[in-house]
């Protein structure tokens, strides 16, 4: 077989070019922990929302989408707070997206999702459902807020 | 060639009915960019909801107008390459089925019982016409590649040595790749969701519907595609006035796509529950393996205008860039290709971000994945599409182009709409700005507690390309329809600009062949989807009853 010799170049650049682009996704990987969500078994005990404190920085968050809500709807922290979010949906299928912290996610009815993020900065966090989940779909929305006095 | 009277009626049947519902498609792609804009903050425009006109949006850009045309498109292509045509009865069979399909899925979308948008994810449930619609046009479309097997194994059995025509294999190994990935959909609709939404089964497992659907939904985009670079392989070079540079280049492409379009599909999850990183990694190198034949694809491409700019007397580094036909009413396909092949350099690299991996979360759902898909199926694809129907129709009826100058114009009006489109899209979902979300009623609505002011510039820009991109489409529209109340003025043909090569590889057996391809393509298809079901099947836990979209309860404990 026999192909033009600039076709083969661009054919070879074009899969160097692949392999660097490989080869920073394990570097970013490996050196900043940057992956995507994990992957856990169904298990019910995710089903109720609730917000478990381990020690005085690392939180457990068990939200439980629906239509059209996140539970628990607000979630205190304090600034340095490292977080593992469990997901789960009662319903349909909804997102779970915190765009400053990319964070991002599906919840889905029978399976469990999740992730773990730091808040390093005060503020308050958004999170937007961004998967179409009925009638009401633009009205789903949470957040994280993080090194405010407690409300309640 | 001269074509039988049956076999231009089913043609003109599948390349018009499309561009009519195009009409309702492209009103309610305007609707979504001044909804999502804050413009007007309503549920509702005209009796038609925000997520019913996604839907049909969807559904009749993405799956009717595509598959109408890759079917017409076939046929056209098998027929002229073997001077035989295909079979009419088939062919109208497979026509019938199809547009049964697509009246009963309309039905339903339009008396707003199936507003479940185009990936119709359970377990919000749509009427039991919208799948068993969904199942007609794919089964419909199966048809075809029956009848064009039959006839590329006579013309092998009679040519043993002759390399298959570039365009023959392009249509062969597309409709290969979607009869498999619509199997694992077929599988979906039929056993699952079907008997589910009559309420036969109780509950449906959500995880194993959307892995069945990704593995069909990836490869639907290269089955939009394949037509497309078709076109771009074997009619661009010639109208352009050169030659294509590599045949081989690509038979090479045609053969990664075959082999890498299905099995990449899990990278649509990466955000999904259920299953593991590494199944989800293995994706990602997959997806970067289909990105090498567009690569040289790119290249093949870009080579080949310029092989025709310097043969139309272009000078210098760029000059052969100014002899290119731009504005040729004679050559208008010219400006619809050029056009959508620079929409797809803006494509292809954000799909390359969307496919690396731990990078997907960052625009993963946003408004960036509209914005990227946009510039390659309502790039290349769209405008590749409708070009070529309104020159197969003019050529087969023998009518002249209505507006011919406008007709140059159009896809640059078009070019020039989606790009300020894509860019708002893309920057708003760089900000966390949802895709598919009527944002005008929260978060773009002043009035609302959820107002996000750093949206408003975003969601503008979308709705300015919009407002483009609906006009553009109108005028085609208009002048598709204009074309076809016109008198036969020329003697009607089916014809089709064929390009020669530039460099014309002698014949390779191993790129002839579609047999050992076909095999490696299950492997990697078993390789990729085999741990992705056995974690869908471990890990997914009890499954979901039927929801309507306006109801958190389910239907069952209604009654």
């Amino acid at each position: 077989m026999k192909i033009d010799k600039i076709e083969k170049r661009v054919i070879i650049t074009a899969m160097c070019m692949m392999g660097l682009f490989v080869f920073s996704l394990l570097y970013a990987k490996t050196k900043y922990k940057s992956n995507v969500p994990e992957c856990l078994p169904y298990d019910k005990a995710y089903t109720n929302p609730k917000i478990n404190q381990i020690d005085d920085k690392t939180y457990q968050v068990f939200s439980v989408a629906s239509m059209w809500k996140f539970e628990p709807a607000e979630i205190y922290i304090p600034v340095g707070s490292e977080v593992d979010f469990y997901l789960t949906s009662k319903d349909v299928v909804h997102g779970f997206n915190i765009a400053e912290k990319d964070v991002n996610m599906m919840a889905v009815s029978g399976a469990i999702n999740k992730t773990t993020v730091k808040f390093e900065k005060p503020g308050v966090y958004n999170i937007v459902c961004h998967e179409y989940c009925g009638v009401g779909h633009q009205n789903m929305h949470a957040q994280v807020i993080v090194n405010y006095p407690k409300a309640k | 060639m001269q074509v039988s009277k049956s076999f231009k009626k089913v043609i003109f049947l599948e390349l018009a009915i499309p561009v009519a519902l195009l009409i309702l498609g492209i009103y309610h792609g305007l609707m979504q960019t001044i909804y999502r804009s804050g413009a007007i903050q309503q549920t509702s425009f005209a009796k038609l909801d925000y997520y019913q006109g996604l839907t049909l949006h969807g559904v009749i850009n993405a799956l009717v107008l595509t598959t109408f045309f890759a079917v017409a498109f076939g046929h056209v292509t098998i027929t002229y390459y073997f001077k035989k045509e295909t079979n009419k009865r088939l062919m109208w069979l497979s026509f019938w089925l199809m547009l049964s399909g697509v009246v009963l899925a309309a039905w339903a979308m339009l008396a707003g019982k199936a507003s479940v948008l185009y990936t119709f994810y359970p377990p919000l449930k749509a009427h039991p016409f919208f799948y068993l619609g969904a199942a007609l046009l794919i089964v419909g479309s199966w048809i075809p590649l029956y009848d064009w097997t039959r006839m590329y194994l006579k013309w092998k059995k009679e040519n043993p040595t002759t390399k298959t025509p570039l365009a023959v294999l392009g249509t062969l190994i597309n409709f290969i790749i979607w009869f498999v990935c619509t199997l694992a959909v077929a599988y979906e609709v039929l056993v699952l969701l079907i008997p589910w939404s009559m309420g036969w089964t109780k509950t449906v497992n959500v995880n194993l519907a959307r892995t069945l659907f990704w593995f069909f939904g990836h490869a639907l985009v290269y089955f939009w595609l394949l037509p497309a670079y078709i076109m771009f392989y074997t009619i661009l070079p010639k109208i352009a006035g050169g030659k294509l540079y590599s045949d081989l280049a690509g038979r090479i492409t045609l053969f990664l796509f075959l082999i890498f379009s299905i099995p990449v599909g899990v990278h649509h999850q990466y955000s999904d529950p259920t299953i593991t990183q590494g199944v989800k990694f293995f994706s990602g190198l997959l997806t970067y393996g289909v990105a090498i034949p567009s690569f040289i694809t790119a290249f093949t491409i870009a080579a080949s205008l310029e092989y025709a700019g310097r043969k139309n007397g272009g000078k210098g580094l760029f000059g052969w860039m100014v002899k290119l036909p731009w504005f040729d009413e004679k050559n208008y396909l010219f400006s619809y290709f050029i056009c959508g092949l620079i929409l797809f350099v803006f494509g292809g690299v954000t799909g390359i971000v969307n496919a690396s991996y731990s990078l997907n979360k960052v625009i993963h759902n946003t408004a960036w994945l509209p914005g990227h898909f946009h510039m390659t199926v309502a790039g290349p694809v769209f405008l590749a599409i409708v070009g070529m129907s309104l020159y197969l129709y003019a050529k087969m009826s023998g009518k002249k182009i209505m507006w011919p100058k406008l007709n140059t114009i159009i896809p640059y009006l078009w070019v020039t709409g989606m790009l300020i489109f894509s860019f708002g899209m893309s920057w708003g979902g760089l900000r966390g700005e949802p895709r598919r979300t009527n944002l005008g009623m929260t978060y773009l609505n002043p009035d609302s507690e959820l107002f996000r002011s750093d949206w408003v510039p975003t969601t503008m820009l979308a709705m300015l390309g919009g407002v483009i991109m609906f006009i553009a489409g109108m005028l085609f529209i208009i002048i598709f329809f204009g074309t076809i109340f016109r008198k036969k003025t020329n003697e009607s043909v089916l014809e089709i600009p064929v390009s020669e090569a530039y460099h014309d590889e002698k014949r390779t057996p191993l790129f002839d062949k579609l047999k050992p391809w076909v095999i490696t393509m299950f492997i990697v298809i078993l390789l990729a989807y085999v741990p992705a079901l056995l974690n869908v099947n471990k890990n997914s836990g009890p499954g979901a009853p039927r929801y309507n979209i306006d109801n958190p309860v389910p239907l069952e404990a209604n009654q």
